[in-house]
């Protein structure tokens, strides 16, 4: 690694912004970098991903059946 | 003599644009709910923004730049659709307070809880982590309440980042804050919402440890 590689706690701290891809491609490239040989960092950046994914889960749902037939309605006077 | 204007509402373009609307709508609508659910936390509120956003989305259906963007520019409509009706709801006074940043009275332990630290021991092997084994046994249900349990404004920067990818930029203009706020919000949420999940999570495993009086109920008889 070079010398001006960044530190586990330099990701660790910049992991967050890492997922929801506001870094710059240069500092997210560093990191990508970065875990593909820290064990470490990486299995944090997974346990944030796999959380993520969970909650993305939790905004899917059916809806009830008067919503259904609001909607219904509402498309049939389109 | 030149063909008479048809009828707009029953031209074969509209009909098509309808048909197309219909199905898309029909397509997400576990996804518009889902969603404004977890924004209103309120059943009749999420079918509310649902519905309005449905019809504010039809009327305004020329805004649209192709039907490729339909879903983006739908759920934009709905998230704008709550915002509206969060302010509306709102008192001036309650509004100062609930949009700006609630950072107040948070300890030290609850801006940076996060749960891998909790989790985590370096000294296992990587498979069968306690991490690993605690994102397998987490329950929708305890996501749900967890996320339900945050303040308003926390709540909402999650949903608007975490599920529907919307980046700081963007979620300053929906809400109208500085992208600082943003940031600072998503992490206070994301702090809060791990310590709830780790409050949560941590019941079940207790009652399941024998240790702690509970007890396994895999192969076991009544």
């Amino acid at each position: 690694m070079s010398s001006d590689s960044l530190t586990c706690e330099e990701v660790i701290r910049q992991l967050f912004a890492y997922l929801d891809r506001e870094l710059d491609t240069q500092v997210s490239a560093e990191i990508d970098r970065h875990l593909e040989t820290c064990r470490e960092c990486f299995s944090r950046a997974e346990f944030e991903r796999r959380l993520r994914q969970k909650v993305r889960e939790t905004a899917r749902e059916e809806p009830p059946e008067r919503l259904q037939r609001r909607i219904r309605a509402m498309l049939d006077r389109y | 003599m030149e063909p008479p204007e048809p009828n707009e509402r029953t031209s074969p373009d509209r009909e098509k644009r309808r048909r197309l609307f219909e199905q898309e709508v029909i397509r997400l609508m576990d996804r518009l709910y889902g969603t404004a659910l977890r924004l209103t936390r309120n059943p009749d509120d999420a079918e509310d923004v649902v519905a309005e956003a449905v019809e504010r989305a039809w009327t305004r259906l020329d805004d649209l730049r192709g039907w490729e963007h339909f879903e983006g520019w739908l759920f934009r409509v709905l998230n704008n659709t709550f915002i509206s009706m969060w302010r509306r709801r709102r008192s001036r006074q309650d509004r100062e307070t609930e949009f700006d940043d609630p950072d107040s009275a948070a300890s030290p332990d609850e801006r940076d809880f996060s749960l891998y630290r909790k989790l985590h021991q370096p000294f296992l092997l990587w498979w069968g982590t306690p991490q690993d084994q605690f994102l397998d046994r987490l329950v929708l249900d305890d996501l749900q309440r967890a996320l339900d349990s945050l303040p308003d404004p926390f709540r909402v920067v999650v949903v608007l980042v975490e599920v529907q990818g919307y980046t700081y930029d963007e979620v300053a203009g929906l809400l109208e804050i500085p992208v600082g706020t943003v940031r600072s919000r998503l992490s206070r949420a994301r702090a809060l919402l791990q310590k709830r999940l780790w409050e949560y999570g941590n019941r079940p495993a207790a009652a399941r440890d024998p240790r702690n009086g509970g007890s396994s109920t895999d192969g076991e008889r009544p």
